[in-house]
């Protein structure tokens, strides 16, 4: 085989990026550490300047986990949805699942004051957030599915897709008006998206969730390269359609909605990454793919991450605005200079 | 006769095809009996709207006959699983491929599917096979290019050598010349007479370029109002059969040549 050959050099230079960037990152930040400390801590010493100790092991390291599992995740959603609905610009926030993610938690935050205090107690709390945004992000997902099932137009789905998202936007301002300020703040910042809130209890728990939607990814392999040929192609080839799709649906919902959950809402990772990585790697197979995804995702948001850092400074800039200058312009690269996108 | 002990590959018994509805059931056609043989290149005929694509619809089992048994292998067509009538019967279909970012190499080694385990790793055997059913569709220099690259009549040829890699005993094929040039209609047809002769499979489709199906098919189902009429073209044309394939007033068929004609 040709193919395999070519790959495991690109393979083995995007796992050493990955690794420089991670190194990279935790070394950046608004406080200075000498990278002689950073290397020092990370391979379990002590060091004498505890607070140095715990930003990088308590908040550095973690953050930097976050940004890869949130930039591989989204990714590898991006690239199952293009696939499953036969459409290039599929994506988490594109086909509305972002957005659905967005309600469930805005009726969280905010909904508890309008519907009445009752739930509060039981609301208030982060895994409150994980449930709603995970369950928003399904539900929508959901939804997409049973209308593409019946009208064939792809536009028709990423139409949708966009009402989602004007929905949402609706009920969160009409929410805003009978919620408080703190809670009105709070969303917003949550709609910021950040990558540095977890701690690491949380981080195991979405670790946990993000392997789970991993495994669904992987486990569809067959049957994404199958679904490339159209789904009347994949049933002639003894595929068993509504399984491989459920599957498909749980590992990005699994994968988008949890990531939603934990560090808001990021655009464009989910489709500029599979198109970026198309680029590279030079075949459909979702094999080959997957990984690639999963590597380029994952540098692409330790990078993002970096930036939004602002080194040396006090400042940190919302990841999702970073994401979003990134990744648009070079989804507009892609569309001028291949003419279409193909996936 | 010596057809008469070749292996069936495809029987039906009193088959009646059409659609059923919440309110009615509409019949297309009924009591076909069709007996397909190993070796065969079957062409399927008839106007349009005649029910040509309900025909191959029920016999690939993507719908349901209304009455009466279809078997492959004499083994009764609903009693496969999906991955064995997978390795029996393969599919060309008019529609194009969703992702035209694949390479033809790729797309061919999809017809391995129903061989290959969980993650759709090719073996040894696999690659021998897709590569000679590019070999034996000629199409091994367009290996490596991928299908956006590619003419209609390169395509189609990639997708029947996508349904030779999945290497069963029958190939339906359902218009596999439209939107071909002349040269690629004969071609395409050339071809799929080519392969039954080389690899003894049955390879069933319809079209609307009767001339060409008249000259190269072994057999052929014509399809009118009437009913359905299956013999060799020779016999055909001297029953008559193709005399009422369309309506008289503007088409004549010229038995001497065996082919239409326009009524000036």
């Amino acid at each position: 085989m040709p193919n395999t050959k070519t790959y495991k050099t690109a393979f083995l230079v995007l796992a050493t990026l990955l690794i420089a960037f991670f190194f990279l990152n935790i070394s950046l930040g608004s406080v200075h550490i000498p990278t002689k400390d950073i290397f020092n801590s990370l391979l379990g010493g002590a060091l004498e300047n505890k607070s140095w100790q715990y930003i990088i092991q308590d908040y550095r390291l973690p953050k930097a986990i976050t940004a890869i599992i949130v930039g591989s995740g989204l990714g590898i959603s991006g690239l199952l949805m293009q696939t499953l609905f036969r459409n290039p610009l599929a994506g988490p926030f594109v086909l509305g699942i972002t957005s659905g993610a967005s309600l469930g938690v805005a009726l969280v935050i905010m909904g508890t004051s309008a519907l009445g205090g009752i739930f509060t107690a039981v609301l208030i709390s982060k895994w409150s957030y994980v449930l709603a945004a995970s369950l928003g992000s399904f539900l929508v997902l959901l939804t997409v599915l049973i209308v593409s099932s019946r009208v064939r137009d792809t536009m028709a789905i990423l139409i949708i897709g966009l009402m989602f998202g004007s929905i949402t936007a609706a009920v969160v301002s009409v929410l805003s008006y009978f919620s408080s300020a703190e809670e009105l703040q709070q969303y917003i910042f949550w709609g910021f998206g950040s990558l540095g809130n977890l701690q690491w209890d949380e981080l195991k728990i979405f670790f946990a969730i993000y392997c789970i939607g991993i495994v669904f990814s992987i486990a569809s392999i067959k049957g994404l390269n199958t679904l490339l040929l159209g789904e009347n192609y994949a049933k002639s080839l003894g595929l068993n359609i509504k399984q491989s799709r459920l599957i498909i649906i749980i590992a990005t919902s699994l994968l988008a909605g949890t990531i939603t959950a934990f560090a808001g809402p990021i655009a464009f990772i989910g489709l500029a990454i599979p198109h970026i990585t198309r680029q590279v790697f030079h075949t459909s197979n979702h094999k080959v793919l997957l990984p690639a995804v999963f590597l380029f995702g994952a540098i692409v948001m330790l990078v993002c991450d970096s930036i939004a850092q602002l080194p040396n400074t006090d400042y940190t800039l919302p990841i999702n605005a970073i994401t979003s200058l990134i990744g648009a312009p070079v989804v507009v690269w892609l569309l001028v200079r291949k003419k279409k996108m193909l996936f | 006769m010596k057809e008469e002990n070749r292996h069936t590959i495809l029987e039906t018994k009193g088959l009646s095809i059409g659609y059923t509805s919440k309110r009615a059931v509409t019949s297309i056609a009924s009591n076909i009996n069709l007996e397909l043989h190993e070796g065969e290149l079957v062409g399927l005929v008839g106007a349009n709207g005649i029910g040509k694509s309900t025909l191959l619809r029920t016999l690939t089992r993507v719908q349901q006959p209304l009455k009466g048994n279809i078997s492959i292998h004499s083994k009764i067509l609903n009693t496969y699983n999906s991955i064995d009538l997978a390795k029996v019967l393969s599919l060309v279909l008019t529609e194009t491929v969703a992702s035209k970012n694949l390479s033809v190499f790729e797309l061919v080694a999809l017809g391995r599917q129903p061989y290959t385990n969980w993650v759709g790793n090719l073996s040894e055997t696999d690659i021998d096979i897709v590569n000679s059913a590019l070999a034996q569709t000629n199409i091994q220099e367009l290996k490596h290019k991928k299908c956006y690259e590619l003419s209609d009549g390169q395509l189609q040829k990639v997708m029947i050598a996508r349904a030779l890699s999945q290497d069963t005993s029958i190939i339906v094929l359902d218009e596999p010349t439209t939107h071909l040039d002349m040269y690629h209609k004969a071609y395409i047809l050339k071809l799929l007479q080519k392969l039954t002769k080389e690899t003894n499979k049955t390879i069933l489709f319809s079209s609307h370029e009767i001339d060409l199906a008249i000259q190269l098919c072994d057999k052929l189902i014509v399809m009118t109002k009437d009913g359905i009429v299956t013999d060799s073209p020779k016999n055909l044309i001297q029953q008559g059969a193709f005399n009422s394939l369309f309506p008289k007033d503007l088409i004549i068929f010229d038995e001497v040549t065996g082919s239409f004609r326009v009524n000036k």
